[in-house]
């Protein structure tokens, strides 16, 4: 194993959140004895290791502490207990452009910022034509920041960051900016730093991102590590924590409603609360052969979904829905038993309607499924759930992309006779 | 989607990866520690290797003061200027003081007043003014206390000249050979300077009423400094010689704002323009006596530098809470 770049040991980070605090000196002592304050513990104890020439990505979703993590690596933020070792020069991307001064030139604002990262004047003098050139902003090197379109600003701060040689890179959601192609130009020089061995600490709010980049990653709950290890392994941890949020919002929102309807709300809403649907979703599970051995399928194999169900009464023209999203969140299939020609009633007790595919051409990647039923006529949905159920794909071939066609190449040279003829 | 199919596989193991690092994870690393308590050591050191740091944010500093103004750094002679002549017209022909060329005594005195009032004063805002990066950026944030006292030094610099320019117009001259005393004065003074700001700038992003407050002492305190009226003749005669002068003698601008006359002014004995004997202004102490003041000064500053480190750290980690 290689040596440790970054080592958070045991760090925790408390925010005092204090209610009308005065920060006058009048105000501090009338109200000397009156603090009222809460305590939020954005970090809990946490503690891992990023590995030298490691890309760890960083999961979790808003208020989970990640970016107070990251603060704390950078050491813009200090911890309140626990202490976070960094061996190497560290270029941290918290917020693109960050640190610029908008009254001064971008040349200027290369160097300050250089400065601040830790080059000498020679040093940023060697870089300084990469980074204008990595951020295209030639034309406007001489303009004030403060005349920048957004993009532009963007663009320079990674130029920066990434042009200064840092041993470390923190990147913090700051690929979600930026056209596309600079994002893919980002995301270029990322890799190459990766093969230069340099550790990358990755936080993005796309999972797959985080999957496609990222060697390990940890996720992150109300400041609590909850999980790390492969990237497949922490976007499925991520995808719970994510999914047991939303339950308790449904719960909440449910409760909400039954007291509306208690108000003496007659009106009937599609939504009905889960304990007056007559029928729900049950268990959805995704078979393939081999299911039971591997966590993920191999690309080409057939798969089949269940989307189990559970009625309390009869329901006449129940519609099934599936929908498939692919790694990056696409929607790749959209359908229901009504589209594949499947018309039947449901009666009240269990059971399962089963989605087959004879072949999954898709490459690698996780594939998240949501499942629906609704009312064949009526449109009413009666019940809906978004990733219902999760599979890992795994290609063994060699080519990339996005569908696994059937595909086969073939030479042939041109004859030199006919050549001659013609 | 452009992803590459090895880099997101599950089964691949990582140490499979094509990955070859080429050299760089050979090359010297410093470690850098992040957390509550950074010991004083730790930071002189980070201050120290962000020097580079330091003088291009005062660069940055000067260039933006003065970003879209015709005149540039010129204003920066003007204002000093401005309270140069209402002084000098004040008290050199309204309220006759008798001092010979007062413009001079009074500019020596003032030039180490603005350069020390002047950095402290604008230190003081500098953490809150630029939140900004202090959000987002890690650097040593003393750095930029620090960097308001450069800035003062840049404009200490340029009235410096503006000194110059009078002494030749009205043909005086310093005391050349005291003239190195004016080393350790400097010194003293930016280290003090430096410690007030660093403690000041910090305090004040808790308690904002710091900005204001120290522009009032400012002004107390520029009278408390023989910069207007001589030390000598004035303070010494109404105080008397013990305790009070000796009381008087503790505000460390004092035996800077004397060195600096007794250099620069050069005549600690005059013949009022007034008429009348010959009077003492300045103290008839020996260079020596000069010297050890301003050691002294250099001294305590010192220990105030490291006293406003000690501060500085206990706050710090609240900063990007409190911006």
């Amino acid at each position: 194993m290689a040596e440790v770049a970054v080592s958070i040991e045991d760090v925790s980070k408390r925010f005092r959140l204090y209610h009308e605090r005065g920060t006058s000196l009048k105000e501090r002592l009338v109200n000397r004895k009156d603090v009222r304050y809460t305590d939020l513990w954005a970090l809990d104890h946490v503690s891992f290791e990023v590995a030298e020439g490691e890309t760890v990505g960083i999961l979790g979703h808003n208020g989970s502490g990640k970016s107070t993590l990251l603060k704390c690596v950078c050491g813009v933020l200090q911890p309140t207990s626990g202490q976070v070792v960094v061996r190497g020069k560290l270029a941290g991307l918290l917020e693109l452009g960050a640190g610029f001064q908008a009254e001064l030139s971008g040349r200027d604002n290369i160097y300050l910022n250089g400065s601040m990262l830790g080059l000498s004047k020679a040093e940023v003098d060697e870089v300084y034509e990469d980074i204008v050139e990595f951020a295209e902003l030639e034309q406007f090197i001489d303009n004030q920041v403060k005349f920048y379109s957004s993009g532009m600003y963007v663009r320079l701060g990674f130029a920066v960051a990434v042009n200064v040689d840092p041993d470390i890179l923190v990147i913090d959601e700051v690929l979600a900016v930026g056209d596309e192609r600079f994002q893919r130009k980002c995301l270029d020089r990322i890799r190459q730093f990766q093969e230069m061995g340099r550790t990358i600490i990755f936080v993005s709010h796309s999972p797959d991102q985080v999957r496609s980049v990222c060697d390990r990653a940890v996720v992150l709950n109300e400041g609590v590590l909850i999980g790390m290890g492969s990237p497949g392994e922490a976007v499925r941890t991520f995808r719970e924590s994510l999914l047991e949020a939303d339950e308790a919002e449904i719960a909440e929102q449910d409760a909400n409603t039954v007291a509306a309807e208690e108000a003496g709300d007659d009106e009937v809403t599609a939504e009905l609360p889960p304990h007056e649907r007559p029928i729900r979703i049950g268990e959805v599970s995704v078979h393939y052969p081999g299911d039971d051995e591997r966590p993920y399928l191999e690309s080409r194999q057939p798969v089949q979904i269940h989307v189990g169900y559970v009625a309390t009464e009869p329901i006449d023209g129940a519609l099934f829905a599936l929908e498939i999203y692919g790694p990056r969140g696409g929607l790749l299939v959209k359908t229901d038993t009504d589209i594949l020609g499947e018309h039947f009633d449901v009666e009240a007790g269990e059971g399962e309607v089963i989605f087959s595919f004879d072949s999954w051409t898709f490459m690698d990647g996780a594939y998240t499924a949501a499942a629906g039923i609704r009312s064949r006529l009526g449109g009413m949905t009666y019940d809906w759930r978004e990733g219902a159920a999760q599979f890992e794909v795994l290609y063994q071939g060699r080519a990339s992309g996005l569908v696994n066609l059937p595909l086969e190449a073939m030479h042939r040279a041109k004859d030199i006779d006919q050549k001659e003829l013609t | 989607m452009t992803t590459d199919a090895a880099a997101s596989s599950l089964s691949v193991p990582d140490d499979e990866r094509p990955r070859a690092p080429r050299g760089v994870n050979d090359r010297p690393k410093v470690t850098r520690v992040v957390s509550a308590q950074v010991s004083v050591g730790a930071r002189i050191s980070e201050i120290w290797r962000s020097r580079e740091l330091l003088v291009n944010l005062v660069r940055t500093e000067i260039k933006v003061k003065y970003k879209n103004s015709a005149l540039g750094l010129v204003w920066s002679m003007i204002s000093p200027a401005m309270t140069l002549a209402i002084f000098w017209l004040v008290f050199g022909f309204i309220l006759k003081n008798g001092i010979p060329n007062f413009v001079i005594f009074l500019f020596s005195g003032l030039l180490f007043w603005n350069f020390f009032q002047g950095g402290v004063q604008s230190a003081t805002g500098v953490i809150v003014g630029r939140a900004g990066i202090v959000k987002k950026v890690a650097f040593p944030r003393e750095i930029l206390a620090i960097s308001s006292m450069g800035t003062s030094a840049v404009f200490l610099f340029f009235q410096t000249i503006v000194l110059i320019l009078f002494m030749a117009v009205l043909q005086t001259a310093p005391d050349w050979s005291l003239l190195p005393l004016l080393i350790p004065a400097l010194l003293a003074t930016t280290v003090l300077g430096v410690a007030f700001g660093i403690a000041l700038s910090a305090w004040n992003v808790h308690l904002r009423d710091m900005q204001h407050l120290i522009e009032v002492v400012m002004t107390a305190w520029f009278w408390a400094c023989p910069i207007v009226y001589s030390f000598w003749n004035t303070v010494h005669k109404t105080l008397g010689p013990k305790h009070l002068t000796f009381l008087y003698l503790l505000n460390p601008m004092t035996p800077i704002i004397l060195t600096s006359q007794r250099v620069l002014y050069a005549h600690p004995v005059i013949q009022p323009t007034t008429g009348g004997p010959p009077v003492q202004i300045l103290p008839p102490w020996s260079a020596w006596t000069y010297l050890g003041m301003d050691m002294a000064l250099l001294v305590v500053g010192i220990g105030l530098f490291f006293v406003a480190l000690w501060i500085f750290g206990r706050l710090e980690g609240n900063f990007a809470e409190e911006l």
